[in-house]
């Protein structure tokens, strides 16, 4: 492009006062309202905020694609100094994929199941370059060592299918760069990964406007992310950007309330669930068509000044000290004291745990597989067997939370299942409330066993059956498990129910459409407690929900566990959460159990392995802290043909040799309950520095997780 | 910390709500054309003693042209069958025989392929295989062979027209039914209700069912479309209800010889039956227009 060269004049992308609405039949709804930016060559800007904030339609308006129903109502949008809007169609769809490039979540919905990636990769420069074949492949080629596949010439020859998540992402990456795009844009591009194949892309990102000089508009609801991406961030809130500046500053010192309580919402290392508890925003994100006269975040703030606040439109106002170049949409935002913003939390008291209610001794869970090819059958292996879960050992007291945490493809899944009742297992015990369960199924167990032992679900969507009222919801448990049949009594259970999980009564008549997240989350938690469990199953019960409403439902949780003493068994692959509301950890792996132990002992060395690189993968909004990088290389094993020995030797940096390979590693003691499955020894495993440091006068000093 | 409650809207009752949802239709112009048509014929058939002007069985004068008057008085508007027959009053008549027998029949069809379908695509396993083979081997007959073997069998009434159709119709609802809940058992709630050990009709019948009905009453409409047109040809094979019993398929038959010198006989008949169908099949696609969009 010609104006290229005058490019360090122009800006890459110039957006001003962008205004873009959707037409429903309820009429017209603003999507983002007011928004500006300008994205130099080579830099990377974040835009955070959480579901329906407008983030992702900024992305679609530069695109200049918006569907049947949307369109820029007002302002400006420059790309290298012409505008977007002027463009014909013929112009922009030789931009798009050429000069700007998308890179969406779903890698598998980029790419052509039916073409070897190669030819997709080559097909890049072909068309828009018109070079030869030779040189388009050698080109593919170049650009999937660049993002760091390992053997480029058996993946340009495979099919997507034949790769995995992560490694299908990094194609989707290479696809995107091979046009060396000036721009970028990056809709949530590892959300659906596993954490750690996540922290190799994410590092691969962050390379890219280095490498390439590419900018990136990187749009993420995760603040970590966006802190080990990007240089400057624009913090959205209901379509306006609320914050801006560089990402140091926002960390650092955020100066509008809805930024401010956004981090308090996040479990960073120094939070503690009874020194230091999480505080959620009060309400709701508004609806686009509800938004509230004057500022957005109004209702929701605790610094509203009626009068003021809620009189007219807010401008953005800029503020010079401490760091300059730093935007806020706030009226009040001088008169804040920075201290003054900070909301209050309150404390609580450490609940002592009782005696064991959960003891799994030597669980086993494989499922046949049945081959019945030809070759099988004659060489005697015609049932395999996926060991699901191999030997797990560990107990669950009264009132205490457990966190089993893993990937996918660890085998937590299925051992809620086995402990639900919906499998049974293959060898070994479980013993719950003194009874054996482990051989019987649901239907065998009794109604009050069943009660006792319920299951919070992951996806807030599909927790509660659309057809059917909260009420009759929650009351079908209550009839089920209270043996309670009259129904005046039943709907006061409901009334009490809706009332502990923080509900309006009247929620009991509306439907599960009417529900946001959060609160369909809420009635599912309801319903796990109809029956006074003495233990809850929660299944990744925040990962689905938005930012600000999670760290409500966390507090729920451990509202009701505190008054009722119940055992949480917390099955979840985010180790943030987990360090923030568990008391002791089991970290499984492959179906195994990699490290088991109480949460300060986990989170600190010494550490397995692959512990050491979950604790790396994850990414953490807080600039106070320093992480040791640790990316591991390569793909989870299948699970029908797992490594003979250590199921993670295949990835693990710190392989010893083959002892790794062929012998199942020993359980050593690592210190009261701590136990660590690793042929390395305890002494060496100590002397690891921690992955998580934290920078205080230039001195690293490792983070104590329980009294940060 | 709670989130802020929205109002609530009070919730109306079921036949407002029936009403609202029909009304939805009016977005979609070929919908409203199709329930026009549905309409017409259901007015017709309820009304059809009041409507017509001549009894449906009555000989009267054979073979008269539309439009010529009757000795009796009045006006023969479409004319009259070989046998003297008035016409209009037989399609009046027989709007009520297919608007009984093609819901009902369907509704058969629908309870029988519900039932397996649910149970095939929930057990999975060993019963998937059997109703599943068992439904290919009824799909894999030409339609029309099934019905002449069935109906030759059990014999030409109603009852027998129901079954018949029952029969052919059930494997493929059965597979639309499979389909559907294939996908909505993996959902939460029917995991929720696994745990809290409910029993597989309580699962099928409260939480997979209710939340298949989407695509299930669009099918229902395109479907009430087939049964019309088999009862139509039923009727004209014989194989439908005995005569004298007015019959829109069976009145084809009857004329069909005559079809070149009077046809007036045979034409309002098929018109009869090919407005009813357009209308059922307009909306059914008017349906899953509306439940395609937001």
């Amino acid at each position: 492009m010609s104006d290229a060269a005058s490019g360090a004049a122009t800006p890459v992308l110039e957006i001003d006062n962008l205004h873009v609405s959707y037409f429903t039949r309820a009429g017209e709804i603003p999507a983002v309202i007011d928004f500006s930016l300008k994205l130099e060559q080579g830099e990377a800007v974040g835009l955070v905020g959480e579901s329906g904030c407008g983030k992702s339609t900024v992305a679609m308006a530069i695109m200049q694609y918006m569907g049947a129903n949307g369109g820029v109502v007002g302002g400006s949008i420059k790309f290298k100094g012409r505008d977007l809007g002027a463009m014909s169609q013929e112009e922009l769809r030789r931009l798009r994929g050429s000069e700007i490039a998308m890179i969406y979540q779903e890698p598998m919905a980029a790419l052509n199941p039916s073409l070897t990636l190669g030819r997709q990769l080559m097909e890049v420069p072909l068309y828009h370059e018109e070079v030869s074949e030779a040189e388009a492949y050698e080109r593919a080629r170049q650009m999937l060592s660049d993002v760091r596949l390992p053997d480029p010439e058996r993946v340009m020859a495979a099919y997507p299918h034949q790769i995995s998540g992560g490694q299908q992402q990094r194609v989707v990456i290479a696809m995107a760069l091979l046009s060396s795009p000036s721009l970028l844009l990056l809709d949530e591009p590892t959300t659906a990964l596993d954490v750690t194949v996540e922290a190799g892309i994410v590092k691969l990102i962050a390379e890219i406007s280095k490498k390439f000089g590419t900018s990136m508009l990187y749009i993420s609801h995760n603040l970590g992310l966006i802190l080990e991406t990007c240089d400057r961030v624009c913090v959205m809130y209901s379509g306006e950007v609320v914050e801006e500046s560089e990402v140091k500053t926002v960390f650092a010192s955020p100066r509008h309330p809805y930024t401010h309580g956004l981090f308090g919402c996040i479990p960073v290392p120094t939070a503690d669930k009874n020194l230091r508890p999480l505080v959620a925003i009060p309400g709701q994100l508004p609806l686009p068509h509800e938004r509230p006269q004057g500022c957005n975040f109004g209702p929701r703030c605790q610094h509203f000044r009626a009068g003021r606040c809620d009189d007219h439109d807010i401008r953005m106002s800029e503020i010079t000290h401490p760091s300059p170049d730093h935007r806020v949409r706030c009226l009040r935002w001088d008169e804040l004291a920075e201290d003054e913003i900070a909301t209050e939390a309150t404390e609580h008291e450490p609940l002592e745990p009782g005696e064991p209610v959960l003891v799994i001794d030597e669980m086993q869970k494989y499922y046949p597989v049945y081959d019945r090819s030809i070759k099988a059958l004659l060489s005697g292996q015609a049932v395999r067997y996926v060991k699901a879960n191999e030997r797990l050992n560990f107990d669950a007291r009264r009132g205490e939370t457990v966190a089993i945490v893993g990937e996918s493809g660890c085998g937590k899944s299925t051992f809620a299942k086995v402990l639900m009742g919906l499998e049974t297992a293959t060898e070994g015990a479980i013993t719950f409330n003194g009874q054996e369960i482990s051989q019987r199924p649901i239907d065998s167990r009794s109604a009050e066993e069943i009660g006792s032992l319920q299951m919070v679900f992951q996806n807030p969507n599909d927790t509660l059956n659309p057809s059917l009222t909260v009420g009759r919801q929650i009351a079908r448990v209550i009839r089920k498990f209270g043996a309670e049949s009259n129904s005046e009594t039943i709907r006061a259970r409901v009334m009490e129910l809706l009332d502990l999980v923080k509900l309006p009564r009247d929620f009991a008549d509306r439907r599960p459409r009417q529900l946001s997240g959060g609160q369909k989350q809420r009635v599912g938690i309801a319903r796990a407690f109809a029956g006074n469990p003495a233990m809850v199953v929660a299944d990744e019960p925040v990962s689905a929900l938005d930012v600000s409403v999670q760290a409500a439902v966390t507090d729920l949780l451990m509202d009701i566990q505190r008054r009722y003493r119940t055992t949480l068994l917390f099955i979840s692959h985010d180790l943030s959460v987990v360090r923030y509301l568990a008391d002791r950890v089991v970290v499984m792996y492959l179906g195994q159990i990699m490290e088991r132990g109480p949460t300060a002992a986990v989170f600190s060395p010494p550490y397995h392995p692959y512990t050491e690189a979950l604790l790396s993968a994850v990414p953490i909004a807080d600039t106070s802290i320093e992480k040791r990088e640790i990316v591991l290389e390569g793909n989870l094993p299948s699970v029908l043909d797992p490594p003979k020995g250590c199921p993670f030797a295949t990835r693990c940096p710190r392989k010893v040799g083959t002892i790794c390979d062929e012998e199942r590693p020993p359980e050593q003691q690592a210190g009261p309950d701590h136990m660590i499955a690793c042929h390395i020894s305890l002494a060496e495993l100590s002397l690891v520095e921690p992955v998580i440091q934290m920078v205080k006068d230039g001195e690293p000093k490792p983070v104590d997780p329980q009294y940060g | 910390m709670t989130e802020i409650a929205q109002p609530l809207p009070k919730r109306e009752p079921l036949p407002l709500r029936l009403l609202k949802s029909l009304a939805l239709l009016r977005e979609s112009g070929v919908g409203m054309i199709g329930a026009g048509l549905v309409l017409f014929w259901v007015v017709v058939a309820i009304f059809a003693p009041w409507i017509a002007p001549f009894s449906p069985t009555a000989t009267l004068q054979p073979m008269m042209p539309p439009l010529s008057p009757a000795e009796s008085g009045g006006v023969f508007l479409l004319g009259t069958d070989h046998i003297g027959r008035d016409i209009l009053s037989r399609v009046i008549y027989g709007s009520r025989t297919v608007l009984i027998y093609a819901p009902l029949a369907t509704f058969c069809a629908y309870i029988v392929g519900i039932v397996m379908g649910l149970w095939a695509g929930y057990r999975g396993g060993w019963l998937d295989d059997v109703l599943s083979f068992l439904a290919n081997i009824i799909l894999s007959f030409p339609v029309l062979v099934l019905y002449v073997v069935i109906i030759a069998t059990i014999g030409a009434s109603g009852t027998n027209v129901l079954i018949a159709i029952t029969f052919a119709s059930a494997p493929g609802i059965m597979r639309i039914v499979r389909g559907l809940t294939l996908d909505i058992k993996t959902r939460d709630y029917v995991a929720a209700a696994q745990t809290r050990g409910e029993s597989t009709w309580w699962i099928l019948l409260v939480e997979i069912l209710p939340n298949a009905r989407g695509p299930l009453i669009v099918d229902a409409c395109l479907r009430l479309g087939y049964v019309t047109i088999t009862i139509g040809v039923l009727g004209f094979l014989g194989l439908g209800l005995p005569p004298p019993t007015p019959d829109w398929g069976g009145m084809v038959n009857e004329t069909r010889r005559m079809a070149t010198i009077f046809p007036w006989m045979s034409v309002f008949p098929c018109v009869a039956i090919s407005s009813l169908v357009l209308g059922l099949n307009l909306m059914a696609d008017g349906l899953r227009e509306i439940s395609l969009r937001d």
